[in-house]
């Protein structure tokens, strides 16, 4: 069982970091994704709840934990400044379901898959290493990030629990 | 395709979305009542606006299992409608209209889910259709899709709509009740921003 007084919340378009032994959670990621950090010798963690692919597409774009880039961004600057070193972190990303399935797929109900696809282009532009994923699919899952391991632990409804 | 930002509305904006929501919700009664063959009461729909960070926290938190109904709006105007329903109360709609004791979503089989597709399915047509009455536009509705997952997950796809523009979610709640079993459902109607404003338009209120 976790302590629950380890446990660190990070809600829809939010983030957080955590020291060892804290525990980042976020809850019910539909076509949002979870973007988990990992400073393994500092054992310093980082978790984004990202709503949107592209700050630089939308106007209104103060709210830089919705987005894919400025989250990630920002996620490391956080990590940086508790302690964490830039060429340690490594990633896991999960979440970018599509929750809903219509024939005509717009580009509405792609978004999960294009979250996914700019999680992975901002960290792979900052050479952040992203060594596990667990994404796409038509579920939602709750993701539990522990700052003592770097494990990632994924909860869903009827689709299991996994450790990535 | 943006939807409306919630902080460039007005108290009489709000007024007007809330009384849309009052009829659509009002008709979407009705239908079910007349599906069901029973008296249905509504209780006055409550408008909702919500933060971003707060969404996931309506219908019992965001890993709360619940029932989504979303359906794509096409003609005059577009976006999206999507109707929400706590797992409690989709088991009494579906006990109500085929006679049946459900007590977990396990036990739903294909009839029963197609049943709860077709409730979904009457109530979004009606409100829409009294939303297409009141402002005379044409408004066409895909086949809505259902799904069955956390309220987070869920409610993260209108939430993405409304957060292209913003960081406020607006929807409206509508509680049913039959005898003693209450139904609360949530109506989300997710047009984007020209269609918000050809809504408030046709009904003489300008943005």
């Amino acid at each position: 069982m976790m302590d629950p007084n380890l446990i660190i919340k990070v809600k829809m378009a939010d983030l957080n970091v955590a020291k060892s032994p804290g525990i980042l959670t976020t809850l019910g990621l539909g076509s949002c994704v979870g973007i988990a950090l990992y400073d393994p010798v500092a054992k310093i963690g980082g978790l984004a709840h990202i709503m949107l692919p592209d700050s630089t597409q939308i106007k209104n774009n103060s709210n830089i934990a919705k987005f894919a880039d400025t989250a990630t961004v920002k996620l490391i600057e956080d990590m940086i400044n508790i302690g964490a070193r830039k060429d340690r972190i490594v990633a896991k990303l999960a979440g970018g379901a599509q929750m809903f399935s219509f024939s005509q797929s717009s580009d509405l109900m792609r978004v999960g898959a294009r979250n996914v696809a700019a999680s992975q282009a901002i960290l792979t532009k900052l050479g952040i290493p992203i060594i596990a994923s667990d994404t796409g699919e038509n579920y939602g899952r709750t993701v539990e990030l522990y700052t003592e391991d770097g494990r990632l632990v994924i909860k869903t409804i009827g689709h299991g629990i996994k450790q990535i | 395709m943006p939807g409306i930002d919630i902080d460039m509305l007005n108290t009489l904006h709000l007024d007007v979305l809330k009384e849309i929501g009052n009829i659509g919700a009002g008709n979407a009664t009705t239908a079910l009542a007349q599906m069901l063959n029973k008296k249905i009461d509504m209780g006055v729909p409550k408008v909702n606006i919500l933060e971003l960070k707060n969404v996931a926290d309506v219908l019992g938190g965001p890993e709360n299992l619940v029932v989504g109904i979303l359906l794509d709006v096409s003609g005059d105007i577009s976006g999206m409608m999507m109707f929400v329903l706590e797992q409690r109360s989709a088991h009494i709609l579906v006990n109500i209209l085929m006679e049946r004791d459900i007590h977990d979503i396990s036990e739903f089989t294909e009839l029963d889910i197609s049943a709860l597709q077709e409730i979904g399915n009457i109530l979004t047509g009606s409100y829409l259709s009294s939303l297409a009455a009141l402002t005379k536009l044409t408004i066409i509705s895909s086949i809505p899709q259902m799904a069955f997952d956390m309220a987070g997950a869920i409610l993260s796809v209108p939430a993405i709509e409304f957060g292209k523009v913003g960081d406020k979610v607006l929807f409206i709640e509508t509680e049913f009740a039959e005898g003693i079993d209450h139904v609360t459902g949530y109506f989300i109607l997710i047009p984007d921003i020209d269609s918000f404003e050809k809504i408030l338009t046709s009904l003489g209120v300008s943005l």
